[in-house]
């Protein structure tokens, strides 16, 4: 008997509930009506325009209308029903935010179609793009560096890169065909210690000059690094003269050197072989400088021109030959490597 | 006379023994004995100072304003400096001095980094900081010795080439490969003496060389230590800790065979004793030169090629 008058009891609280909320809905619709009328003939009358018109006063009323919301019931747990989306799918363009898909960018080559940006790329992938598949053999794939200066925790994080990377240094050489074309080719790693230069860059940099010194073949250097290599010293240092003086070898035998700046090419890598090709190409708006911007900011103490060592400033400067488009890069170094072969 | 902090010690007994020294005047009192067995205790201390000095002291000695610049040395060493300016493309390079002079009866080409003594001299000399102009003035003046079979002679003291639009604009990377590329094959003697601060690209520039030499006290790095302790420990306040770690000294430098010669300075660092360490200078070069000279071009330029292609210490 007791719940019975419970339930009713709740049952009647309920329909009094409702009927409460029907009044009060009613009350706010009329306050609105009246208070839009109110608006509505305050603005007739400043500008003079008759009140006949209903279908006017319909209008003007619906657009103040408060408008309805949807009411959404929490999901709990935030994120466990939401739909996923597969990480890695899509990639947002830094430069124009467009979202590209990767299957497309891929299909680009890292190029956004939009407005041009040249996403940066791997040494393996750069390969790829470049060789000619199933000609490519790599020169001294093993070779590690050695801590010259004892440099505190340097050699821990060459092991933990060389793992995330899959990469023993910042660089990969080797030799193989560009459309049929043979040459010998160079191509740097941001991605290994911002691709800086110490003695293994240097060393497999050198070597692959001297290769194609000896068989009096073409080197295409692909460069792309933030300059020496701090924990390296002054061993990092040698590796700018050691490069150079064999890019001298190889130019007193009247071969043809082509470096590509990708970006980033700063310090000692611009201040070494990648200034010295006989034709200098450029990624579009690449970084390309010898000091940091930073560095220069805090020299001068004033804001840097717009676009300052981007390949389109060293164009301008007269300091590189031609800026290619990554998709047009093969097809440029074969037509490069046919007039000199 | 300037004191560095390790030297403190030693200047307060200097001063000392000076105090004594005129007492002993003044009051006519016999204090030789004394005055002259401080004197060797003086002279201890600073020898064991001398030979104890970390990096971060090197440092501060190659950086002293009164640090003889190469200026200081040309005139004392060489006669008849003739010096020649400008780079023939945009101007001349007050940084970088270069001309002609005569040396034990032959002549050579000098191409040095120059600071100034004060701070007026400093700006005209932008603190010793060339722009890409001063580098392509040195290979001028060096593609100059080469035609006329002058060996060159280059002296670097400079904290780095300068880092300004202009010198961006200009190609100062550009400029130092070039210089890198060149000097490896130029057909004549090349020595270069580190005598203050070898900083970077921008005194590598000038020490692709037959002879790499540094002064006692002299650094030559990667580096600034100010750059280094900002790029790695973040902070640019660290340098003290950094140049410890750089090794920068010319002692752990021809330990790593990177240099082929120290030259020992007078006690107390080269200013305290110009003369005498421009005397150290010229008998290591005209022994040098000779034997240089009387060298093939061909085996000198192998020598040169294989110097700084075995530099690098690597695992494969």
């Amino acid at each position: 008997m007791g719940t019975l008058i419970l339930v009713l009891l709740v049952k009647s609280l309920k329909i009094f509930k409702k009927v409460t909320e029907y009044i009060l809905e009613f009350i706010n619709y009329m306050f609105n009506a009246m208070n839009m009328g109110m608006y509505f003939h305050f603005i007739n009358y400043i500008m003079g325009m008759s009140l006949e018109r209903g279908s006017d006063m319909f209008e003007f009323k619906r657009i103040f209308q408060k408008s309805r919301y949807i009411e959404v019931k929490n999901l709990g747990n935030e994120g466990e029903k939401k739909p996923t989306i597969p990480s890695g799918m899509w990639v947002k363009c830094k430069t124009c935010g467009k979202i590209l898909y990767n299957k497309d960018l891929a299909i680009s080559i890292m190029t956004c179609d939009n407005c041009r940006t040249h996403f940066r790329i791997g040494a393996r992938e750069r390969i790829k793009y470049t060789i000619d598949t199933g000609t490519f053999i790599e020169y001294d794939q093993s070779m590690i560096s050695d801590n010259p200066i004892d440099f505190e925790g340097y050699t821990d994080k060459l092991k933990s890169l060389r793992d995330r990377t899959l990469l023993n240094d910042a660089v990969i050489t080797g030799e193989g065909n560009i459309n049929g074309q043979d040459t010998v080719i160079a191509v740097m790693d941001s991605n290994f210690m911002m691709g800086s230069m110490g003695c293994v860059v240097g060393e497999k940099i050198t070597r692959v000059i001297e290769r194609a010194t000896e068989a009096r073949k073409p080197i295409i250097i692909f460069t792309s690094s933030g300059g020496a290599r701090m924990q390296e010293g002054i061993f990092s240092l040698m590796q700018m003269a050691k490069t150079s003086a064999a890019i001298a070898r190889h130019n007193d035998k009247g071969c043809l050197y082509i470096t590509v700046l990708t970006d980033p090419t700063t310090g000692g890598v611009t201040a070494s072989f990648a200034m010295l090709g006989d034709i200098i190409l450029a990624e579009p708006n690449a970084l390309i400088g010898f000091a940091g911007k930073r560095v220069i900011q805090q020299t001068l103490k004033q804001e840097l021109p717009e676009g300052f060592q981007r390949s389109e400033f060293l164009l301008e400067k007269g300091f590189i030959d031609k800026i290619v488009d990554r998709k047009a890069m093969k097809g440029t170094l074969t037509e490069i490597l046919k007039i000199h072969s | 006379m300037v004191t560095l902090p390790f030297e403190k010690h030693m200047c307060e007994l200097k001063n000392k023994i000076n105090d004594l020294r005129d007492l002993a005047k003044n009051k006519n009192i016999d204090l030789a004995k004394e005055t002259r067995q401080m004197e060797i205790k003086l002279y201890n201390m600073q020898k064991e100072a001398y030979k104890n000095l970390t990096a971060w002291d090197k440092v501060s000695i190659a950086r002293l304003v009164e640090r003889p610049t190469a200026l200081d040395y040309i005139n004392r060493i060489f006669d008849c400096f003739i010096e020649l300016h400008g780079d023939r493309y945009y101007g001349d390079d007050a940084a970088i001095v270069g001309g002609i002079a005569e040396f034990n009866g032959t002549y050579v080409t000098i191409i040095a980094q120059q600071k100034g003594n004060n701070t007026k001299e400093n700006i005209k000399r932008n603190f010793g900081m060339p722009n890409p102009e001063g580098y392509r003035k040195a290979l001028r003046l060096m593609k100059q010795a080469e035609k006329f079979n002058r060996p060159v002679i280059c002296l670097v003291d400079t904290p780095g080439a300068y880092c300004g639009l202009g010198a961006e604009e200009r190609g100062q990377g550009e400029a130092i490969a070039r210089n890198l590329m060149e000097i490896s094959t130029l057909k004549t003697p090349v020595i270069s003496i580190v005598i203050g601060e070898g900083g970077s690209g921008g005194a590598l520039a000038m020490a692709v060389a037959d002879e790499v030499w540094m002064l006692e006290h002299a650094v030559y790095s990667i580096l600034s230590p100010e750059g280094f302790a900002s790029i790695l420990y973040k902070d640019a306040c660290l340098a003290k800790e950094a140049a410890n770690t750089m090794k920068i000294t010319a002692q752990d430098l021809i330990n790593y065979g990177i240099i082929d010669r120290i030259i020992k300075e007078p006690l107390g660092g080269a200013h305290t004793n110009v003369d005498a360490m421009a005397t150290c200078i010229k008998r290591n070069l005209a022994e040098t030169i000779d034997r240089l000279a009387r060298e093939s071009i061909e085996s000198l330029l192998t020598k040169r090629y294989y110097k700084f292609r075995k530099i690098g210490k690597v695992v494969e």
